[in-house]
């Protein structure tokens, strides 16, 4: 073992923390689920681009630094406790790109990779449909071959794609054989959203903003350009994709290190010598260390050339808990002012905490249930009999 | 950067892992219930693959090893509910090699020739104390005492765990028995509290697995109204949280190792987390091995009960979680000074 960080690395999370410092807003950006905030945080997206720290993992030629995993966690752990500002362009980032890495094109990297490291086209989700939540193979929006222009004819309708309300392109799954079933047919499109039949209705999310959005498609064409790998590969390049979302990319310890740090001064500063909240916090700090740990293993097993797989399931469910443990104790530290939100007065850091909780929320919820994790630990980890 | 055990621990491990399949099955574990004493030839075949000297310097004839490799071998200690008083005599030797390493114990101790057993400031029980060849008892104001349990007054429990034969011990401090006091033997005591707390931490690893294997196969096999158990997402659940538990346990567990072994400022903090995050996975692997067992899981016959007993003992010893917590609390707010020496 060595969990010591190497002279270079840290070389490097000095150069990082040197230039957040200067860099990082001085008062924190509006939400940016709301059309200002989403402006300012794809100015910010530019910013970071721009120094190249926007996507320190890619590689050079799109504006990386080829970093490695270490460096990687490092920037993050950086990113988060300098309180700079939510990654407007996580989804393409950190969920699209590592498919679009592995299955793309080259002109499809060169098209996409660059304006989405920049934050001038921001992705958006397109998975879930009112009838594929969790069940995801139950995709029913499809694509109908047009030989005559050399592309596809998209119809239907998806749901919770975030930043679709102010985002600019959505990529997801849509059947292209019709006869097929669950997980067969399904191709991975990648969709234009100033196209002409694509109607973007924005969907209020639990911080009143509208986070999400439902996205319909009536007859919208799509070249053979835009899609990703052959017609009918769709789900193998999506499990791809949805491995990054639960498992390491999008979760970096850094996002939970910082807020269980400021969750402890929070607590000397409130707390007013409370046992149980005391408890609380200090077992919010460990679980983000712990999750840290836990982390550097898997970077290590990576790094050892192994894969994470169904691990990330265990990941998954242990972050989204902790997530909501943290903010609620927040919450119940800050007494009667936990439910003062955003713009009131005497809102403690800008209602922060409370963005915060309901933000976590969510965490159990996306990116497949914590029901659903649970399901894929026991039957792909653990060989238990598949559930009827 | 890198979170792993060595090949070389890990070949240790699995040879450990190896022998103990072989050598401490169910039934043996059952006669050691039986025995006056745990202590069987078993000890001496550990011996032989190094495993009692493990902390020994090599001076003495151990292999000089580190709380790494230490907790990387209880860890298959505890998945075989070995009823040697291993880690005790781990403690008593770090205590002998510091301040008594020429006595003779440590030799035998490597050899397998002896077992040392130890009682700590706030422990209120020895494990193995008439069986033992050597006791180092640290007392409530800070000495360190090699002592003969035969000049001791033993006073026998009886565990939940009947393979931990534990008992009371009074005995008289002697200038002869004197080894160190002080500082010197104060900072000892709470590292020798730290490696007990933290191989207390790594047998609940090996125990939490185990009673998690013994609940997936058993719900892999029972069938109740037509379908097999494991089929239930109640059943899945269950058993998924417990190996959630444990996946971020283990981490936790090796971070403390390595800050033990090289004695860095944060050691009795880690250590203190690994005995949280070790005892909690194992206290949630018992409660739900237990219900996806059902009532059988809840007979003496049943094996079950050898593993979820230790794990219970185990939770409570080298230090609770509530104690383990207040030394985390007071280190992040720096309120309180952590204890130095537990109160068990």
């Amino acid at each position: 073992m060595d969990l010591e960080f190497s002279p270079k690395e840290q070389e490097f999370r000095q150069e990082v923390r040197s230039w957040l410092a200067a860099n990082v807003p001085a008062t924190p950006l509006p939400s940016m689920d709301t059309e200002e905030g989403f402006r300012l945080h794809q100015e910010w997206e530019k910013k970071l681009f721009d120094a190249r720290w926007a996507v320190v993992s890619w590689p050079k030629a799109y504006g990386g630094r080829e970093a490695g995993l270490t460096e990687w966690l490092i920037f993050e752990e950086e990113y988060y406790r300098a309180g700079a500002p939510g990654r407007v362009s996580q989804n393409g980032i950190f969920l699209f790109a590592p498919t679009v890495f592995e299955f793309g094109s080259k002109e499809q990297q060169d098209r996409y990779l660059p304006k989405m490291a920049s934050g001038e086209e921001i992705w958006v989700q397109g998975w879930s449909e009112p009838e594929a939540g969790s069940d995801l193979a139950n995709v029913r929006s499809r694509a109908d071959r047009d030989d005559e222009r050399g592309g596809w004819v998209l119809n239907g309708q998806k749901i919770w794609s975030s930043r679709g309300t102010y985002g600019h392109r959505l990529f997801g799954l849509f059947r292209t054989d019709p006869e097929s079933k669950r997980h067969h047919g399904l191709t991975y499109f990648m969709v234009d959203l100033a196209s002409a039949g694509v109607t973007v209705r924005p969907i209020p999310q639990l911080d009143g903003e509208p986070g999400f959005a439902e996205v319909f498609l009536d007859d919208v064409f799509v070249p053979d350009a835009d899609v990703l790998g052959g017609p009918g590969e769709g789900w193998k390049i999506m499990i791809a994709t949805t491995g990054s979302e639960r498992g390491l990319n999008l979760r970096s310890p850094g996002r939970f290190l910082a807020p269980a740090d400021r969750l402890l001064e929070l607590y000397k500063e409130r707390g007013n010598g409370d046992q149980v909240l005391r408890d609380a916090a200090v077992q919010a700090w460990m679980d983000a260390e712990a999750y840290r740990l836990f982390t550097f293993g898997t970077v290590t097993k990576l790094l050892d050339g192994g894969q994470i797989g169904a691990d990330s399931s265990i990941n998954k469910v242990f972050w989204s808990q902790m997530d909501v443990e943290l903010h609620a104790t927040a919450l119940k530290l800050l007494g009667g002012y936990g439910e003062l939100d955003e713009g009131s007065p005497d809102a403690v850091d800008g209602a922060r905490w409370l963005d915060g909780f309901l933000f976590a929320l969510g965490g159990p919820i996306y990116a497949g249930t914590n029901e659903i994790q649970r399901n894929t630990i026991a039957e792909r980890i653990l060989g238990l009999p598949r559930a009827k | 950067m890198r979170l792993a055990f060595t090949e070389d621990q890990q070949l240790f491990r699995e040879t450990v892992r190896d022998f103990l399949d072989a050598n401490c099955t169910t039934e043996q574990l059952r006669a050691a219930w039986a025995a006056d004493s745990a202590v069987s030839a078993r000890w001496g075949e550990l011996a032989k693959i190094g495993v009692t000297g493990l902390v020994v310097p090599e001076e003495q004839d151990g292999l000089g090893l580190t709380d790494e490799e230490l907790s990387a071998v209880l860890e298959s200690a505890g998945y075989a509910a070995l009823p040697e008083p291993l880690l005790e005599s781990a403690v008593a030797a770090g205590l002998l090699a510091e301040f008594a390493p020429d006595a003779g114990w440590l030799e035998r101790i490597a050899a397998g020739d002896a077992v040392a057993s130890v009682l700590l400031p706030g422990q209120p029980f020895a494990i193995e104390a008439a069986a033992a060849d050597v006791l180092v008892i640290g007392t409530e104001d800070g000495e360190i005492h090699v002592v003969n349990p035969a000049d001791c007054t033993l006073t026998a429990q009886r565990s939940v765990d009947r393979s931990r034969k534990l008992s009371a011990v009074a005995f008289t401090p002697a200038p002869e028995t004197l080894v160190a006091s002080g500082p010197a033997a104060a900072a000892a005591l709470a590292r020798a509290a730290d490696r007990g707390a933290l191989g207390a931490a790594a047998l609940l690893l090996g125990l939490t697995r185990r009673m998690l294997d013994m609940a997936v196969e058993y719900a892999k096999q029972r069938v109740q109204r037509g379908v097999l158990i494991g089929t239930h997402q109640s059943v899945q659940h269950h058993l998924a949280n417990v190996l959630i538990k444990l996946e971020f346990a283990r981490p936790v567990v090796m971070r403390a190792a390595y800050s033990l072994a090289r004695d860095l400022p944060s050691a009795a903090r880690d250590v203190s987390m690994a005995k949280i995050y070790a005892g909690e996975a194992a206290d949630l692997a018992a409660r739900n091995a237990l219900q996806v067992h059902g009532a059988i899981g809840y007979t003496e016959e049943h094996d079950l009960q050898l593993f979820m007993k230790r794990a219970w003992a185990l939770g409570a010893a080298w230090g609770d979680a509530g104690h383990h917590r207040a030394r985390v609390a007071a280190d992040l707010l720096g309120d309180a000074p952590a204890p130095l020496t537990p109160a068990f």
